[in-house]
């Protein structure tokens, strides 16, 4: 029997019943009832941030390391406003949230009204959906049709905007087992046909690669297990986007290393050269392809997506398949093995030998110094101590996060969150606050930029006042490094606003946040400085301080195509090597 | 993205969607925020009692473009169902048009004389004015509104296309 309880109440029930535990939050007047009732009760913990994007972060963190829905709430008008870049992030990177907004009463909505903002059309780009409430009737529909939304097909980012005057109304609150969305069934079996027609063109291929992406992480650990299997299988190389990391374990001799624009040499090479390729819950972004029209030119290709809008957006392909990763990858596994396929041996053979030369080229390779800290080395030294640990990493944006991406080896998937859609600087610091709720004992370090870092610093309250032992591993360069390593090769070299001017002191910054502060800047003390920090049960700022000239390579320039990589040994004629047309791009 | 221009095409979409607050604006905010073309949008409640509204577009873009319109619209939560009732060519297309007319003496006697022609009613008339009321593909339309450019024509005001399939199958 359906009971009686206000707007306010039912929020509260709703997260209890979609068996959430942390809500990332921040009050204020238009959602004051909620935290009135919150605070009367002890199922659901609220964390409090110091900003709402970083509550949002947090909860993508959260997330994408449990591959739970994350919970965000936040007042009307700023609170809404703050949480855009957020929910922005959570839906070029799919990842699943619930965020309930305030908002000012029915009655003066459109009044512009004290913190009134139009929240629903705000967020409506930049969520999978979203709701305003105005009868409390709809309440508890609503927050369970959100969670449904948020969780299945493509995940995303939902906001339900909730009226104060809906908070204090009362109503019937109807239990997640009763609500179903009328109409929203993302397909997750693909098409049989079109999944056989897949095994039988993997079958014949003589240079064949498989592609993975972020889509077999979000389709649950099974997916990344049948992933494993079907590449142990087939006998096929692999490679993987930036958000896939993990899903494949980077330590099997099949694993190319990352694709894309800091990707390795033998992942885009086989990716251009390949005559068959699978990609499997990954979207052929501009990242990833480089010149569209340059792509693949001689492959055949097989595309594997729960959403259909990603089959043939950026790049044709062959045989299109609309489903769920692992539902996909387990059909065709199951195809593949009752078929009896045999591969072209000798083809393959000479494929891997290929490949082996690319490999040879060694694209990763950096000039290690003893003067100072290269920042390859540091990330490097921060995988091997602690490589016996159970780590998850996350990443601010910009050189330091590629250099993560190359040298921090993956073996599991969720370990690994960076924001890599929209690239959102800020990102690591409350994601890994996040994480480090989801995984109290774990070691959770966000591998960040030192600009980058200063964006949502105030986190470190957050990590503070929850004893979450955090460590911020900052890749000092001074610089912000992608930035400037983008205007050395396209602008001359003229370093516009890019120097990180008036660095506070991180060590200094780190006692006056209550936490600990670490530097080094010696290749010789580096080591003792990491064991130092990984000692220590508290958050830790780490201003590891590098050669602020470095750059990240290898690099496919704007504009240019998988074969046209520039290698860091190539780094002299780089002008020469962008086009015109390449400047204008991103 | 890098194409080589290959041809545009025009389609109409039918849409079928939850009559819910901001439907409208979801589905044109998906053709403004990813830069495809509206070139007529028509919207009306055609299931009452299941609260479906059914929304008429005609865009124009590459093959390419025109599938992934399709898939963008599919993927909104509160959008049932998307039909190309271009493909097959098996679809009727109509709009209806109210052209105000303003003229005395002989102009004014050629423009009734046209209206019949056109099969346009008169709903409004003054001394001195027509209203005529017409429905047609687009392109009968336009042929009226440019014979009536001449005669005196005022004002034009027009639904945009509504189509349906032929045949017996619902959409
Ligand atoms: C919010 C935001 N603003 C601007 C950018 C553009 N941007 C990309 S990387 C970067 C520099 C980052 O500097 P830092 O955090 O020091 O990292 P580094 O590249 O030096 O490792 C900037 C400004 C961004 N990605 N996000
Ligand atoms: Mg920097």
């Amino acid at each position: 029997m359906a009971e009686q309880m206000t707007g306010a109440q039912m929020v509260i029930q709703a997260l209890v019943d979609q068996a959430v535990e942390h809500v990332f939050g921040y009050p204020g007047g238009a959602v004051l009832p909620i935290y009135d009732e919150l605070f009367q009760q002890d199922k659901l913990r609220h964390i409090l941030v110091r900003h709402e994007q970083g509550a949002v972060h947090a909860a993508e963190g959260y997330a994408r390391s449990t591959g739970k829905v994350g919970c965000v709430l936040v007042t009307s008008g700023p609170g809404a406003t703050n949480a855009v870049t957020g929910l922005t992030d959570a839906l070029m990177d799919s990842t699943p949230l619930v965020c309930i907004t305030g908002q000012v009463p029915t009655h003066l909505i459109g009044n512009d009204a004290f913190q009134e903002c139009d929240t629903v059309g705000i967020t409506r780009p930049c969520t999978k959906h979203n709701y305003l409430v105005k009868n409390v009737d709809d309440l508890a529909r609503v927050l369970h049709e959100a969670f449904y939304v948020a969780a299945n097909g493509r995940p995303g980012p939902v906001v339900v905007d909730i009226p104060k005057d809906v908070q204090f109304a009362k109503g019937f609150y109807s239990g997640p087992r009763n609500v179903q969305h009328k109409t929203y069934r993302p397909k997750l079996k693909g098409d049989l046909e079109k999944i056989k027609a897949a095994v039988a063109l993997m079958a014949g291929a003589k240079r064949p690669v498989i592609y993975s992406g972020g889509g077999v992480v979000n389709s649950g650990s099974e997916a990344s297990h049948l992933l494993r299997e079907l590449v142990k299988l087939t006998g096929f190389p692999i490679t993987s986007t930036l958000m896939g990391l993990g899903a494949f374990p980077a330590a099997n001799p099949q694993w190319l290393g990352m694709l894309g624009m800091h990707g390795t040499y033998e992942a885009n090479m086989a990716m251009h050269d390949c005559d068959v390729m699978v990609c499997i819950g990954a979207r052929f972004d501009d990242r990833i392809t480089g010149r569209v029209d340059a792509f693949s030119p001689g492959s055949k290709r097989v595309h594997v997506d729960i959403d259909a809008s990603s089959i043939n957006k950026n790049v044709k392909v062959d045989i299109g398949i609309v489903g769920d990763c692992g539902h996909v990858l387990e059909d065709m596994i199951r195809l593949w093995r009752a078929s009896s396929v045999e591969t072209d041996k000798p083809a393959l053979a000479a494929w891997w030998q290929q490949i082996d030369k690319w490999r040879g080229r060694k694209s990763l390779a950096y000039r290690n110094s003893s003067e100072v800290i290269k920042p390859q080395y540091a990330i490097e030294r921060l995988y091997a101590l602690t490589r016996d640990r159970d780590v998850y990493i996350t990443t601010e944006v910009g050189q330091h996060q590629m250099w993560a991406a190359q040298f921090f080896k993956f073996e599991e998937p969720h370990r690994w969150m960076t924001s890599g859609g929209l690239g959102t600087m800020g990102y690591g610091l409350p994601a890994a606050v996040g994480v480090q709720l989801a995984h109290p004992n774990a070691l959770v370090i966000d591998i960040a930029g030192e600009a980058s870092v200063l964006m949502t610093m105030q986190e470190m309250s957050t990590a503070v006042q929850y004893r979450l032992p955090i460590k911020i591993f900052i890749i000092n360069n001074q610089y912000m490094g992608m930035v400037r390593q983008w205007q050395e090769l396209l602008h001359g070299g003229r370093y516009s606003e890019s120097y990180s001017e008036a660095l506070p002191d991180f060590v200094k910054l780190a006692e006056a946040y209550h936490c600990v502060g670490i530097r080094c800047a010696k290749p010789d003390e580096l080591d003792a400085a990491i064991r130092k920090m990984l000692a220590v049960d508290r958050p830790v700022i780490f201003d590891c301080v590098v050669d602020p000239t470095e750059n990240c390579f290898p690099m496919i320039p704007a504009g240019r195509a998988h074969n046209e990589m520039l290698l860091g040994d190539a780094a002299q004629d780089l002008e020469a090597a962008i086009t015109e047309e390449g400047k204008v791009m991103v | 993205m890098l194409m080589k221009n290959p041809a545009t095409e025009r389609h109409t979409l039918s849409v079928l969607v939850d009559n819910e607050p901001g439907v409208l604006a979801r589905v044109i905010g998906l053709f403004s925020g990813r830069g495809y073309n509206i070139d007529s949008l028509t919207v009306s409640e055609t299931e009452h009692e299941k609260q479906l509204s059914r929304i008429t577009i005609v865009t124009t873009g590459t093959p390419m473009v025109i599938e992934q319109i399709k898939n963008q619209l599919e993927r909104l939560v509160p959008v049932h169902r998307v039909i190309d009732v271009t493909v097959g060519g098996k679809s009727i297309e109509r709009e209806l048009a109210m052209v105000k007319v303003r003229g005395t003496g002989e102009r004014r006697v050629e423009a009734l004389r046209l209206s019949d022609a056109f099969r346009a009613r008169v709903i409004d008339a003054t001394t001195e004015s027509f209203v005529f009321e017409l429905t047609g593909k687009s392109d009968k339309i336009d042929q009226f509104v440019g014979l009536m450019l001449p005669l005196g024509l005022v004002e034009v005001s027009r639904t945009g296309i509504v189509a349906i399939t032929r045949g017996p199958e619902a959409m």
